[in-house]
């Protein structure tokens, strides 16, 4: 019966592979005693004052739609985040669009913008969603590589060398997950200026902007004669551990919008209000909760990526997010059977680099968003694992 | 702010060798930082917070108001040196608003406590009047939150 009804699975889905991370979770989630350092967000739960504002907009019988493009209220606090932190400039009525995580803003972005076979360049290793939402948008992914020597950071080169006609758009992520990568304002530059000398749209996720470790994140959006060609997405997920709230935005030309929010319109509708109440709260006054958090990560990165190096596995600094992104190739175990065999000889769990794309073979990526009480015995049994080879 | 000292306020319990390690420090320098803290009058002790509610039976813990009059070379700080003395005083404190001093008891039953206030405290020349308050049931204590806090079961190991 389930091969009869198989058949009813459209073509390009079929051919999608299933997401490496959904297999290991699986086993992970057998093995109850294991650390986790796979973990794709904050160890910290939302702040109270987060928390005790969306309990009082239910309170308040909070329970509608809201408009299409979200609360105006919100869109008016996020214009006002953006342009103090990161020197943006939108127009709440038409400029900007809340969504359902970045995860939706990516989705209908690119449904918004792809005609069949349009071609989109996106760095690698990269988040895992984003060479299967081209495809499901009927689009092709091309894929341009980034390396541990450069930081992770893209590389103009490696962007003229990939690129090839009917690219239509650039995606990006800085800083990076899985690699902690981030772009200086130099290197941004040099890739606007591509993006303009070739035509190409940006789409740039900057979900993990606010933990940029080393310097000042740069939004692409800010760059001359960039804003009208890029579209900026972005969210409350990381920085205020608001993961599971579900509330991210996208930023772009009144055009541009117009075009995603029909997308939106027809499939989301609006983002949950609760979440909407709370990014509110969280936006206007969550700075210090994202300084705490965000100090807590540094010491943390510091520590394991210092133990990585130290055990044999070269790992590079992160430059924002919370993930180590270690190179495993010195134990001769490609990435996957060294995450397997630690994972059941050690009960450490890390995520293979392959999940992220091929780019990330011969890493693992290891959160760093734990306690330091998790962290020091992890790294003592990857210590323990990588001695027994 | 000392890193250090930033490290033991993140509240989780490490040894000097964990705290050298995250910071990469040996355990000797470590403990040196710890010895100026304490030198420096920064650091004042360690001890375990408890969960009140499970101390409960041993002792009991009031929250006296006392008004004292202001002296004229010293202010209130001899009698709220001379108050802050005791054992039975956990913390005191010169507050702002309707009273002068906010002490904090602890004794082994409510009489001890009492026997405190009415024949110490009270008694204390400087000290006007006070007003004992016993503390009933503890929600939360030195930040650490007592109720169900209701999460952490339900984050799947590995995510994207």
């Amino acid at each position: 019966m389930s091969q009869d009804s198989s058949k009813y699975v459209a073509r390009h889905v079929k051919e999608l592979p299933r997401s490496g991370i959904r297999d290991f979770f699986a086993i992970v989630s057998q093995m109850p005693d294991a650390i986790s350092l796979g973990i794709g967000e904050p160890d910290f739960i939302s702040p109270w004052h987060i928390r005790e504002a969306a309990i009082f907009a239910l309170e308040r019988g909070k329970t509608s739609y809201t408009d299409n493009l979200g609360l105006l209220e919100l869109r008016k606090v996020i214009v006002q985040y953006l342009e103090s932190n990161f020197g943006l400039s939108y127009n709440p009525e038409n400029e900007v669009l809340v969504t359902t995580g970045v995860s939706e803003a990516l989705d209908i972005t690119l449904r918004a913008i792809i005609n069949p076979g349009d071609k989109i360049l996106y760095h690698n290793p990269c988040y895992v969603s984003y060479h299967p939402s081209v495809t499901l948008a009927h689009g092709e992914a091309i894929s341009v590589p980034t390396q541990a020597k450069n930081n992770f950071k893209l590389e103009p080169e490696s962007l003229i060398n990939a690129w090839q006609p009917g690219c239509k758009a650039l995606l990006l992520n800085f800083p990076t997950n899985p690699t902690g990568g981030i772009m200086d304002r130099e290197k941004l530059e040099e890739i606007a200026r591509f993006a303009i000398d070739k035509d190409l749209l940006v789409i740039s996720d900057e979900i993990y902007a606010e933990l940029t470790f080393e310097g000042k994140h740069t939004s692409i959006a800010s760059l001359p004669g960039m804003k009208n060609r890029t579209i900026h997405l972005h969210g409350v997920s990381k920085a205020f551990a608001m993961t599971g709230f579900r509330l991210g935005y996208a930023c772009a030309s009144s055009a541009l919008i117009e075009a995603m929010m029909k997308v939106h319109q027809y499939s989301m509708m609006c983002a949950p209000i609760l979440s909407q109440e709370a990014a509110i709260e969280a936006l206007n006054n969550g700075q210090d909760s994202v300084q705490r958090m965000f100090e807590q990560y540094l010491r943390r990165r510091d520590y394991i990526v210092r133990r990585f190096n130290e055990i044999g596995l070269s790992c590079h600094v992160p430059e924002g997010t919370f993930y180590a992104f270690p190179n495993v190739q010195s134990t001769r175990l490609n990435d996957i059977d060294f995450s397997h065999r630690l994972l059941h000889e050690q009960k450490v769990a890390v995520v293979p680099g392959t999940a992220f794309g091929e780019n990330g073979k011969g890493h693992v990526r290891a959160s760093f968003s734990s306690s330091y009480e998790h962290l020091i015995e992890a790294a003592n049994r990857i210590e323990r694992f990588v001695g027994s080879l | 702010m000392n890193e250090v000292l930033k490290t033991i306020i993140e509240g989780e319990s490490l040894s000097t060798a964990q705290i050298g390690e995250i910071l990469g420090m040996d355990e000797e320098a470590v403990e040196k930082e710890l010895s100026k803290l304490r030198d420096s009058n920064i650091l004042l002790g360690w001890r375990p917070i408890l969960n009140p509610e499970a101390t409960e039976k041993e002792h009991v813990r009031a929250v006296i108001e006392v008004k004292i009059s202001p002296e004229r070379e010293g202010g209130f700080d001899r009698t709220s040196e001379r108050i802050s003395r005791f054992d039975e005083v956990e913390s005191c404190y010169l507050m702002s608003g309707g009273y002068d001093l906010l002490v904090i008891v602890k004794g082994d039953n409510l009489h001890k406590v009492a026997a405190f206030v009415s024949e110490k405290l009270a008694t204390l020349s400087g000290v006007l009047s006070t007003a004992t308050h016993f503390l009933l049931r503890a929600y939360k204590e030195q930040g650490y939150y007592l109720g169900d806090k209701g999460h952490g079961t339900d984050k799947p190991a590995v995510s994207p």
